[in-house]
């Protein structure tokens, strides 16, 4: 308990003593600017700690788990990897890859198309040699590393991830599919931040996946930044499939301008313990905000989903669907803060959380907050818990569907209208047939 | 093809069928008919395998085989199908993959192949004419948004699709303007054969005039109390069933 008071001291020592190791294998990079603001996350972290079961963001989730473990970052690896890609990917989407390999980007692995002029989409170390005034104008603007100890843990040791820049009137026609691959050989942390600057009137659709394979405990500590610009148009598939040995934290955090429609769909098949955020700050008139997201949880997963609008400006939309399968013994938290500020008048916010449990011994704490200081606006919002629906169960069968399939169908069908976010048709096809496989593979962990 | 003998079955502790017995032979319709309360949707939805309902004593004999063994989707691959008098609305499923799936497993249990694509749709758009039905219907969500008529239409859509040897009919005539009935009834008539049976359970005769049955039974009370032809079905229409309760009724009070 004395541990938890003081903010899991031992593993703040722990990531800071790892910090000037860190700094010396940087090479050049300590002398970038960037590295300013990784000390000032070192202090911070220093000074916060991790949040503890005192903090009313962390209330339902332990990160003791987490911190309980030592992990290192990983060994750079020695040869490419002869990882076979081509199941991660998806038809349709696989002309533009990045792919990480326990954090370490793969050449070999990874393609680009070419990109209209001056679209910049490489790796963050190569953005910090090679675009760093790019860079440094957005990095860490939007990412509060005062608070969270994970997001300051993030920009202290970031040193790899995507760096995407779309200049204004440009539309990237095809989709940027970003692939994290964890082989956990010892374990390990790794730290992806990523950093997405669409400028006005610019198209775009990435997908970012998160892959465990093989045994082994990792843990995943992603930060990503998005700053969508006037009209601007962009589409975020965060499909997260970590190792059921894996810890993930992730923070999203965007800003979008006038006119901007942003779109995101969070899936969580995968982790032992996840904790997703996602803050988006509407910051100027008529923008629109679809936030969806499902997961499934199983076993002893633990799968924590905190969602943040804020509503600055009149005139904006935000819609919000989140919902959660939980089978065997797996728990599920969902937050959803909306906030409505004194100047958002006119906004329109929905949202809305269904869980389905399984068994009795799933669980799921649900938490709609809203917070409105303006008097003109439609916010609404709901939560709902159930079961399956025995006389659909029934129906099924009575038709010849083993209870099985009838079972699976029924819940693909629970988590249809937020498959039906994914604009991309291929990707849905195949994600839906990955959740039908997994919900008739019977049972095997719960 | 259907034997029950002195069936006995509870719903939630209360008993609703009282030593119930029935015999069906294929190339038959039986019509069951009854006030409400009688037992006979719990007939039709303890064949079809709900479990819910709770088998007090006798036997169901289906084929040779004791019916009360199998699952609800094992009776439906021995050829046992239910029209639901209250057909449930699934959104999220559609059509198309509930009868593609519905259809393949059955197949499988019966030792045929699945049907590929192009197989399925040119056999769904032949069944789809039996009950007048648009090929739209395949893409909506399973009885989502239906109107009364088209989810009774759905029901005799999915029997046609699954060929059943024994079809049981819930009421499926309840809520049906003239119209939707002769198409229901024509749908039902459509696939009448000898090798198969229909029970028809219903509450009033106007379904019989369709669909005409070669016996007609009166349940009451969680027993059959009185068999006849079709004939019974209009003088039930004409007089009611309580000259059936008091023609009970005499011989215990005499």
């Amino acid at each position: 308990m004395k541990q938890q008071e003081s903010k899991f001291q031992d593993a703040v020592d722990w990531y800071i003593s790892g910090f000037a190791a860190f700094e010396e294998n940087l090479n050049g990079g300590s002398q970038l600017p960037f590295h300013k603001l990784r000390k000032k996350a070192v202090k911070k972290l220093s000074e916060n700690g991790f949040p503890g079961p005192r903090d009313e963001e962390w209330k339902y989730t332990s990160v003791a788990p987490i911190l309980g473990q030592a992990f290192g970052l990983p060994d750079a690896p020695a040869t490419e990897s002869s990882l076979e890609i081509a199941p991660l990917t998806f038809e349709d989407a696989d002309r533009n890859l990045l792919v990480f390999v326990n954090g370490s980007f793969s050449k070999g692995l990874s393609r680009l198309t070419s990109q209209a002029e001056g679209v910049v989409v490489c790796t963050l170390s190569e953005a910090l040699q090679n675009h760093a005034d790019l860079v440094n104008a957005s990095l860490g603007l939007f990412t509060d590393i005062g608070t969270g100890g994970f997001t300051a843990l993030n920009t202290a040791f970031a040193a790899e991830g995507t760096f995407i820049h779309v200049p204004d009137n440009v539309e990237l026609t095809d989709v940027i599919h970003i692939v994290h691959i964890a082989e956990p050989a010892k374990p390990f942390v790794v730290h992806p931040r990523n950093l997405f600057v669409f400028g006005d009137n610019t198209r775009a659709s990435l997908i970012e996946t998160f892959h465990g394979q093989g045994p082994g405990s990792y843990f995943t500590n992603l930060v990503s930044e998005f700053i969508v610009g006037d009209n601007a148009r962009v589409d975020h598939l965060k499909i997260q499939q970590e190792s059921t040995e894996a810890f993930h934290v992730s923070n999203v955090n965007v800003q979008q301008k006038r006119d901007s429609v942003f779109s995101a769909v969070n899936v969580d098949l995968g982790g032992a313990l996840v904790r997703n955020d996602v803050n988006v700050e509407l910051a100027a008139e008529h923008c629109e905000t679809h936030l969806f997201g499902f997961y499934l949880g199983s076993g002893k997963q633990h799968i924590d989903n905190h969602t943040f609008v804020d509503h600055a400006m009149a005139h904006c939309f935000s819609n919000e669907l989140y919902k959660g399968i939980l089978d065997g013994q797996s728990k599920g938290v969902f937050n959803g803060k909306i906030l409505v500020r004194q100047d958002a008048q006119k906004t329109n916010a929905l949202q809305s959380n269904k869980t389905l449990l399984l068994t009795d011994d799933a669980s799921i704490n649900a938490k709609p907050q809203l917070e409105i200081f303006a008097d003109d606006v439609k916010c609404t919002h709901g939560a709902t818990i159930g079961q399956l629906d025995d006389e659909a169960l029934f129906y099924l069968r009575a038709r010849g569907i083993s209870e099985e399939m009838a079972g699976a169908m029924l819940r693909h069908a629970f988590i249809s209208d937020v498959l039906e976010g994914i604009k991309l048709d291929a990707v849905r096809q195949n994600l839906d047939a990955q959740i039908i496989e997994r919900f008739t593979d019977v049972k095997s962990d719960s | 093809m259907l034997k029950i003998k002195n069936l006995e079955v509870a719903v939630e502790g209360n008993q609703i069928l009282r030593g119930l017995n029935l015999e069906v032979n294929a190339g038959e319709v039986h019509a069951i008919m009854g006030p409400n309360g009688g037992g006979k949707s719990t007939l039709a939805n303890v064949l079809a395998g709900r479990e819910e309902y709770e088998v007090l004593a006798g036997s169901v004999e289906y084929n040779g085989v004791d019916l009360m063994e199998l699952g609800p989707e094992e009776r439906a691959h021995a050829g046992i199908f239910l029209a639901f008098q209250y057909p449930v609305e699934i959104p999220g499923v559609s059509m198309s993959n509930f009868l593609k799936t519905a259809l393949n497993q059955t197949r499988g249990a019966r030792g045929q192949e699945a049907l590929d694509a192009m197989e399925f749709f040119s056999l769904i758009r032949e069944k789809l004419k039996v009950v007048n039905m648009d090929e739209k219907f395949l893409s909506r969500a399973i009885n989502q948004g239906f109107s009364g008529g088209e989810k009774k239409r759905n029901e005799i859509f999915q029997m046609a699709v699954l060929e059943p040897k024994l079809a049981i009919l819930d009421e499926t005539d309840s809520g049906l303007d003239i119209d939707a009935l002769k198409v229901v009834s024509n749908g039902v008539n459509t696939l009448r054969s000898k090798d198969n049976a229909t029970v028809v359970v219903t509450h009033y005769q106007r379904l019989l005039n369709y669909i005409v049955p070669d016996f007609v039974h009166v349940l009451v009370d969680g027993q059959i109390v009185k068999s006849g032809d079709k004939s019974l079905a209009l003088q039930l229409e004409d007089q009611g069933y309580d000259w059936v309760k008091d023609e009970l009724a005499e011989p215990a009070a005499a």
